[in-house]
This record gives C-alpha cells, structure tokens and sequence, in this order.
C-alpha cells in the first residue's frame, strides 16, 4: 500500500513546490544586498530599512489598515444586522436577498470596481453641478469615502455568509426562553444569542478585514486621484522591472499572513474540542461511556 | 428574535451600491456621450474581437490545467490523516493570503532571460545539450512576456480556488458509501469512477467558477508577466474607465458583454453539472 502512494506523494510535493518556490525566492532575495533578483551577492538588510523609510508605501499602508479596519467593522455591523433580518423572512424574499447578497462574491472584481466607479462618479457629478452643492459651499470627489463605500460594499456578503449558519443552528426556543425569564427584548440578545453566533461574527470579521486588505482591483476603480493603498501601490512599484523593497515588503507580509492563519486555525480547532466537550456532557451516555 | 427590520439598512445598501451600479453599467452600454440611445458600443466591438478571444482562449486553458493538477491533487491529499490534511489545506490558502500582486512579481523575476529558472537550466547543461544536438546558438528560454507566461500566472494565483472545493467535496464523502461500493465488488478503478467522480463533481463546478472568472476577467496579470502584448478583456475595459482611450460607454458595452457570456457559460455548465449529479443518484 505504502509503495503504492509514492507516485502521489511525488505529485503532492511537486504542487507544493511550484506553489511555494516563488515566495521562497523573494523571502531569500529580500536579503540580499544587490539590486537584483537573480544573482547573489551577499547578506545585507538594506532593503527593510529603506522600505521602513520609504514614506508614500508607509502612507499607503496606514490608508489601507484604517480603511481595512473600518470597512470590516462597519460590513460587520451592517450584514449581522441583516443576517438576523434575513432569517427572519420568509423563505421567498429570503432567497431573493441572498442572491442579491451574492451578486458581488461571483461577479468578476473588475465589473465590481467599474460599476462602483460609475456611480461614484455619477453621483458626485450630480451632487456638484446642485445647488445644494453650491448653497453648502462644498464639492465632493473620489478618495477614502469612495473607497470606504466601496470596501463594505464587498465584505458585507462574507459576514453575512458566515453569520448565517450559526443562526440556522440556533434553538428557536432559547430567545423566548430568555424573555419567559424576564429578560428584555434587547437584553436577550445581547445576553443569549449574540454569544451564540459570536464565533460566526468573528470569522466574518476576520475574512472581511483580509479581504480589504488584500483588494487591488475594486480600490483600482474607486480610489479617486487623491488617496492610494497599499495594493495599488504595489501596483505601481511592481511595473519597474526592479524593485527590491517589494522582496522586504512581501516577506513581512507573509509572516504576517502567516501569524494570522495559525491564530485563526488553532481558535477554530480549540471551538471545536470546546463544542464536542460540551456535546458530550450534554449527552448522558456518552459522557459516561 | 424574529425581526425582519434589521435587513432593511442592508437591503437599501444593496439597492444604493450593488444594484444601482449594475444598472448604470447597463444605461452607459446603450447610450452614446452627447445623451442619446445608441448601438454603437456594441456594433463597434467587433474590431475587439481578438480580446474577447484570448481572454477566454487564455482562461479556458489556464481553467484545464488547474483541474489537471487540483483534482489529483485533492484527491491524493482526502486520502491523508486529519493532521496532515488540516495542515495541508493551511498551506494551500497561504499564499492566497498574499496580495497576487506579489505572487506575480515573483514569477516576473523567475521567468526572465537571466532569471533563477533560466540560470538553472544553464547550470545543468541542458542548453549545451539542445545546442549540441540541434546545432541550435541557444542561451535561454524565452519565457516572459508570452502568452504561456499569462497562463502560467492565472493557474499560480488561482490554483487554490480550484483544490478547495474539490477537497472539500471529496473529503466529505461518507467512507461508507465507498465500502458499501467495494463490498458489492467494486474494484479500486471503478469506486473511483462510479462512486468518487460523479460525487466530486459539484466541487469541479465551483472550483471551475472560481478560476475561469478571475482569470477571464484578469487585468494586470497580462501587463506584468505578458509584457502588455496580449490585451485581454480587463485591459480593454481598464483602459476605457482609467486608461487614455477613456471612454466609458464602450467600456461599459465590453463589460455587459463579457458578463452576460460568463453567466451563459455558467448556467450551460451548472445544467450540464446537475445532469450528471442526476445520472449518480440513479
């Protein structure tokens, strides 16, 4: 059996490698002292400190982690809310959101950040040539508020996404229970199901903040002239055939990414042992047995 | 807990930032710059033709491949202790943690004349070999800037789009259903074909969406590692919405277009997926 499985280990390794290799080599060269990804010459950390001194990237990265911070937050807020409202509806008006929902999640990113522009671009269009515009003495144009739009605009369906499930595992009866008890309306949520579907708000928060973090194209579209993040910005240095800071930039964001991960796995897997203890203590015969 | 008012921000937030622009997107297609209701963005399209075509000649290819390598891949991964699995699948969706810009820049150093790949094959000798053989003056691959290079960025980047779904399928296939195949005398070959595949399908399907999209809709990918030879869909559209042939009308044109063709695709490809999932079940 064992014999048998090398050809698809062979295979497996071989995957790894090809998905691997590429980051391997900018974390090496990221080292290096010449200005070169291709020939060697030597250690040297030159290239961090020239990317911690480099102040448009390090102005782009605070946009992006402001901007990635209050989209998720604000996406969190928002698709919670109408997560509950959905599943509160009745099956038919429930399937019609939830399509709507999806609309962004299987469009192509690119039709996302073009119709977004449009928009924008529309709206400003017509909010300056108001008279309201003129009467206020203020004139709006594409930045942070566009992007902000725009970013919740994307994350919202993933926490709506992984909000639903838990709701849809939730006792129907422990809400009334609660107010049977004397709680409150508010009360008895904020007591008994928020922290029941916390762990599925959490996870939406978490992939909605990587997901802004991460955006290149929509925040491409809808950026405007005035603000850049960090994405874009990459976009730019990326163009020139050679860029070294990107080597210290990207290994930085893969330990980054990497730490995230490892947090997010061992939360998940310590959920799980704590939820089939609880299981198990709540069924009788197998706590015994 | 019922409380239906709570979806109402959210449904008017969809209506302001994801319908409204969809629809815009369909009023700027139809409609000339001075105002009025015009064909002309679509009957102009003809001459890009050739975008139309390498995007999704490009997509399609780089789609195939990203089955060839994912399923088995997947496959052979079920197959794993729950450790090992767990541990897999961390490292699949590491790298798509990383911004593609990233990803990409990387191969654009890989790829080049003087690049590590290139110096390898040097080192080893295989390019004294070829001359030798063929009498060919030969010192490097050319590998950037062509479209196989395109290609090659699409299945990097979105390779893990395609293993997910796939494992995820495969993996919760219930053990019984394969015993109870291989009790009633079912060969390794023929599990796999009768019992594996046509179960794992609804995660090719998705996985399938999940890379043709992008990669058929990808712009960026085609400047960085295509040297801006092929113009793909998503350049053309970029250029009429950022670029200097601004003109969002056509750009608009293109990018109904291109949307409208997807989703037939995906709806031919979800009907003909639920026929074969209804040819298992009997």
């Amino acid at each position: 059996m064992s014999k048998r499985r090398i050809p698809s280990r062979i295979f497996t390794v071989l995957v790894y490698l090809f998905l691997y290799a590429p980051i391997v080599l900018l974390i090496v060269f990221s080292f290096n002292s010449a200005k070169s990804n291709r020939v060697w010459e030597g250690f040297s950390l030159k290239w961090y400190l020239e990317l911690f001194q480099d102040t448009r990237l390090l102005g782009a990265l605070r946009t992006t982690l402001i901007l990635s911070v209050l989209a998720a937050l604000i996406a969190t807020i928002l698709g919670t809310a109408a997560a509950i409202g959905f599943y509160s509806m009745r099956r038919r008006s429930r399937s019609v959101c939830l399509s709507v929902n999806n609309i962004p999640l299987t469009n192509a990113d690119i039709i996302t950040g073009v119709s977004m522009m449009l928009l924008f671009v529309f709206a400003i269009g017509a909010f300056n040539g108001s008279p309201l515009s003129q009467l206020l003495g203020v004139r709006w144009k594409m930045g942070f508020g566009t992007l902000l739009l725009a970013h919740i605009t994307f994350d919202a369906p993933y926490v709506i996404l992984s909000v639903m499930p838990k709701l849809r595992q939730l006792d129907p009866n422990i809400y009334e229970a609660a107010q049977d008890l004397g709680a409150s309306g508010f009360y008895a949520f904020r007591r008994v199901i928020l922290p029941e579907i916390m762990p599925g708000v959490l996870n939406g928060l978490i992939i909605a903040f990587t997901m802004s973090i991460d955006d290149f194209v929509i925040s491409y579209f809808t950026k405007g002239s005035g603000v850049t993040t960090l994405a874009v910005e990459i976009y730019t240095m990326v163009k020139k055939p050679v860029t070294p800071e990107i080597n210290a930039l990207s290994t930085l964001m893969f330990i980054c990414v990497f730490l995230l991960l490892l947090i997010v796995n061992v939360r998940q897997a310590r959920q799980e042992t704590a939820s089939s203890r609880r299981k198990a203590a709540l069924t009788p015969s197998d706590g015994q047995s | 807990m019922r409380n239906r008012a709570l979806a109402i921000p959210y449904v008017v937030w969809m209506a302001l930032f994801v319908i409204a622009p969809l629809i815009l997107i369909v009023i700027y297609a139809f409609t000339a710059k001075d105002g009025g209701v015009t064909l002309s963005n679509f009957s102009n399209m003809g001459q890009y033709f050739p975008a139309f075509r390498h995007s999704f000649v490009l997509a399609v290819i780089a789609t195939l491949i990203c089955i060839l390598i994912g399923y088995p891949l997947a496959y052979f991964l079920s197959k794993e202790s729950v450790m090992v699995r767990k541990v897999a699948m961390m490292l699949i969706m590491l790298p798509m943690w990383m911004n593609f810009l990233l990803r990409t820049y990387a191969w654009m150093s890989l790829l080049d004349d003087n690049g590590l790949i290139n110096q390898f094959l040097g080192s080893i000798g295989l390019f004294d070999l070829i001359n030798g053989i063929f009498g060919t003056n030969l010192t490097c691959f050319h590998m950037i800037n062509t479209q196989g290079a395109i290609i090659l960025g699409m299945v990097y980047n979105f390779l893990p789009f395609m293993i997910m779904p796939i494992f995820s399928v495969i993996d919760k296939i219930d053990p019984k259903v394969i015993e109870a195949a291989q009790d009633l005398g079912a060969n390794n070959t023929m599990v796999f074909r009768k019992v594996i595949f046509p179960l794992s399908l609804p995660g090719v399907l998705s996985g399938v969406t999940m890379v043709f999209i992008p990669s058929v809709s990808t712009f960026a990918l085609s400047r960085l590692l295509g040297g801006g030879k092929t113009l793909l869909l998503g350049d053309l559209i970029e250029m009429q919405f950022l670029g200097n042939a601004y003109n969002p009308h056509l750009g608009s044109a293109i990018a109904l277009v291109m949307m409208v063709i997807v989703l037939v695709c995906m709806a031919i490809m979800n009907r003909f997926g639920e026929g074969e999932e209804g040819v298992a079940v009997l």
